[in-house]
């Protein structure tokens, strides 16, 4: 077993994308998450590994277009307002099908906004965000322990799917510390012979874009996109189930408002009351199955726990479709809720039901 | 010492080759207007590339503007970039491709205007690459629209009483402003408008190129473009404007050469 | 046994190392353990807090409401923290500079002398080690050996001279913690 470190979520994550094969981080400071650039900063050059802090964001997502575009892994990370802005890159990078990784480590919005945690940013990363109809697979960590998980598996992904991975944290989770253990790191073989690494006379010039001026042709690298997120759907699923067999009332909830869950679901069990919590853990593709048969299952009722006005909330009303009451409670602007105040949701909705 | 003649034979007739395209151009015909300076740039470029055998470690990067197309004629791997965004694609590029060639081609819009944070910065970094700046004094893609280079008094379809200084600002002279960068290693402006001239922009890009390949930091390599589309003018008037407005105003020459290059023994 | 503390006083007086240090002796404990500090502007010269939760088991939240132990180390954060520890539990404070200490009874109130103590010591840098030695003479979260193992695993080798005077610091807590009941 290799060494246990305590380690920021923000520096595990840095530390874990060194150890799986980064090749280029390109970056710009913003709280919460200057701890990543920082980490970088310090390690990539000294291992002759490219790095550079970009003059904004814009372009640090557009380095990432250069740099993935050429077959490398490649890195970058921000806080909301900064992923605001590079929404335009991802979205050539999700057309142009560059693999890459992507962290935005939430703070609370809009605007400016806060830098306290928050889940704001739901919407922007699992609905779009940038123009065009386009998906990333999203990855939510809740611990720091998944902090360091998330990159390796977010750059295989990337590579095998061509396509932006998106790991989406939060201000919590990038600032706290725990125990984190660096497991050994499988790297899955990818085709990488469409990228740009210079053309030789054995094949046609290498070309990566995002402007397809037909509409007739446009279709069709719509038609294979989507052909892409359809499979996708089908063969990526991550969630996790806590106290979920006989539960009655099924808290869904992701990233660190799942750990504030996990301890509501303690409590209330104290108190005898049948709660249990999903954690997606994919945001996209999104546990819609799982949660539906947990109505099969017995549950009553389901409460999103978001650090929102309530957005997955959308997703579990999808899952639910009607047949049972899904219900939202969360806080916004970098308020984190009590796990006590979670268990009030939850008597309430048994109250009710 | 006299070429041999070289012939093709086609519809049964029999055709001295007079010219040839450069074999690092694609076989498809250009999209640019009569007259336009594009397609005699990427041309320039092809012909150095092939000439130096530099096409397997090139990649060439194209922007938003009118040679958005670029990567249609240039054989060699490139990406297209989001508008004004080149110099960032190209940074990335060169960062993880250190031994490689990389330009980009961009437009006075797309570098002086949307994108002149990210041209600024990748100068002032010292980036090695190569950029091809087509000042056209217009946005020539989207229809002819004032740009940040349209000079004083200029008419386009959005300054439809021409440019007035006083309201919407003066031409901007990048290539002076990224001079100035201790990053940039050599920054000149040529053009295209006569035989003398473009044989001097020929030389202009072999020594950005050869710069380049000794990384030496970020080239700039300014072409005084016309736009005789844009300029609502058929291509030999433009030539007039071009030279009797644009040379003025953007004068010829070497604006920064930071250091003569070391002659390699032995050849290219 | 889980030990849900906070530790709480001005930027610059040492809150997030203390802390830390208890947060990398429960791992070396074979524990669970979670650190959560407050972050940005607060950070500078303003009240800084942190987390720290110490557990058998996984640590489900690390954002709470209610605390076993508050280690206070300035007057504000006692009117801030005073009434979020839970009944039963404990307040340690600094009492050289916090004028009013907690006033509620159904809490073990340990008032500590740690900045005068630090200075008797000979370094006024040492007062939050003297806090975490009463800290761990009330709740036995963590060891001083373990302590004293994280500093040589934290601190640069050309500061290793300094642990025989935490060492110093941390036992004189835990005797000033002892005399308390």
């Amino acid at each position: 077993m290799s060494e246990k470190l305590l380690m920021k979520g923000n520096e595990a994550l840095a530390e874990a994308s060194i150890r799986a094969g980064i090749d280029a981080y390109f970056g710009y400071p913003i709280t919460p998450q200057s701890e990543i650039l920082e980490y970088f900063s310090k390690w990539l050059p000294r291992k002759g590994i490219a790095f550079v802090q970009a003059e904004s964001e814009v372009a640090s997502i557009n380095m990432v277009y250069g740099a993935g575009g050429c077959g490398k892994r490649v890195m970058t990370s921000t806080s909301s307002p900064g992923f605001s802005l590079m929404m335009e890159g991802v979205s050539y990078i999700a057309c142009a099908e560059i693999p890459c990784v992507l962290v935005n480590v939430q703070r609370g919005g809009p605007g400016l906004g806060t830098i306290q945690p928050s889940q704001g940013d739901y919407f922007q990363a699992t609905k779009g965000g940038g123009h065009g109809d386009y998906r990333m697979i999203v990855l939510a960590p809740n611990s720091v322990q998944e902090m360091a998980d998330f990159p390796g598996l977010g750059f295989n992904l990337a590579e095998k799917y061509r396509m932006p991975v998106l790991i989406l944290a939060d201000g919590a989770l990038g600032q706290m510390m725990e125990k984190v253990e660096f497991k050994e790191y499988k790297r899955w073989e990818a085709d990488m012979s469409w990228a740009t690494t210079g053309k030789t006379p054995d094949r046609e010039a290498n070309i990566i874009t995002s402007l397809f001026i037909e509409p007739e042709v446009m279709e069709q690298v719509n038609l294979k996109l989507q052909a892409k997120y359809k499979k996708i759907e089908r063969e990526v699923l991550e969630y996790e189930e806590y106290h979920t067999d006989d539960a009655e009332i099924v808290i869904v909830s992701y990233g660190i408002s799942s750990r504030l869950s996990k301890k509501a679901v303690d409590l209330a069990r104290e108190q005898g009351i049948k709660a249990g919590l999903l954690r997606p853990i994919t945001l996209w593709p999104f546990p819609t199955k799982p949660i539906s048969d947990l109505i099969e299952k017995g549950a009553k009722g389901f409460l999103s726990i978001e650090l929102s006005a309530g957005q997955m909330i959308e997703d579990v009303r999808l899952a639910s479709n009607g047949r049972v009451p899904v219900k939202h409670y969360g806080k916004m602007g970098g308020i984190i809720p009590a796990p006590e105040e979670i268990v009030d949701e939850i008597k309430k909705m048994m109250e009710e039901k | 010492m006299a070429k041999e003649k070289k012939y093709i034979e086609k519809d049964g007739q029999k055709f001295e080759v007079v010219w040839e395209k450069p074999k690092g151009l694609k076989d498809k015909p250009m999209h640019y207007c009569p007259g336009c300076a594009h397609g005699t740039l990427e041309k320039f470029i092809m012909e150095v590339l092939d000439e130096k055998d530099l096409k397997e470690k090139t990649i060439g990067v194209a922007p938003v503007g009118c040679s958005v197309f670029a990567y249609d004629y240039m054989n060699v791997d490139m990406h297209e970039a989001a508008h004004g965004r080149a110099t960032a694609v190209a940074t990335g590029i060169s960062r993880v491709f250190p031994d490689h060639l990389v330009f980009t081609i961009q437009g006075d819009g797309d570098l002086a205007a949307i994108g002149t944070a990210e041209t600024i910065h990748s100068c002032n970094r010292g980036e090695n690459i190569i950029i091809f700046f087509v000042n056209n004094a217009i946005y020539g893609m989207t229809g002819g629209q004032m740009a940040p280079t349209t000079l004083g008094g200029q008419v386009t379809s959005s300054s439809p009483d021409g440019r007035n200084l006083a309201t919407m600002g003066y031409p901007i002279k990048i290539s002076d402003m990224v001079a100035m960068l201790p990053g940039t290693h050599y920054v000149t402006r040529v053009a295209f408008n006569n035989p003398t001239n473009s044989r001097k922009a020929k030389k202009a890009i072999e020594k950005a190129i050869d710069y380049s390949l000794e990384k030496k930091g970020t080239c700039l390599v300014e072409i005084v473009g016309n736009c005789p589309s844009g300029w609502k003018m058929t291509p030999l008037e433009s030539y007039d404007w071009w030279e009797e407005n644009m040379i003025p105003y953007y004068p010829l020459g070497v604006i920064k050469d930071k250091g003569v290059l070391v002659e390699k023994k032995g050849g290219k | 046994m889980l030990q849900e503390v906070i530790f709480a006083g001005f930027g610059g007086q040492g809150v997030l190392t203390i802390a830390k240090n208890i947060a990398y002796s429960a791992m070396l404990e074979e524990r669970e353990t979670c650190w959560f500090p407050t972050y940005g502007p607060e950070m500078r010269g303003g009240t800084a807090g942190c987390t720290v939760t110490v557990s058998d088991k996984p640590v489900s939240s690390p954002i709470l409401a209610k605390f076993d132990t508050g280690v206070i180390l300035n007057q504000p954060s006692i009117a801030k923290y005073e009434a979020k520890i839970k009944s039963g539990g404990l307040m340690i404070w600094e009492s050289t500079n916090i004028v009013n200490g907690p006033t509620r009874t159904d809490i073990t109130n340990v008032p500590i002398p740690a900045y005068k103590e630090a200075v008797k010591l000979g370094n006024r840098v040492v007062m939050g080690m003297i806090l975490l030695g009463a800290f761990v003479q009330k709740t036995e979260a963590v060891k001083i050996e373990t302590i004293l193992e994280v500093l040589k695993k934290t601190l640069p080798e050309r500061r290793h001279n300094l642990i025989p005077l935490n060492e110093k610091a941390l036992r004189r807590g835990y005797e000033l913690a002892e005399a308390i009941k």
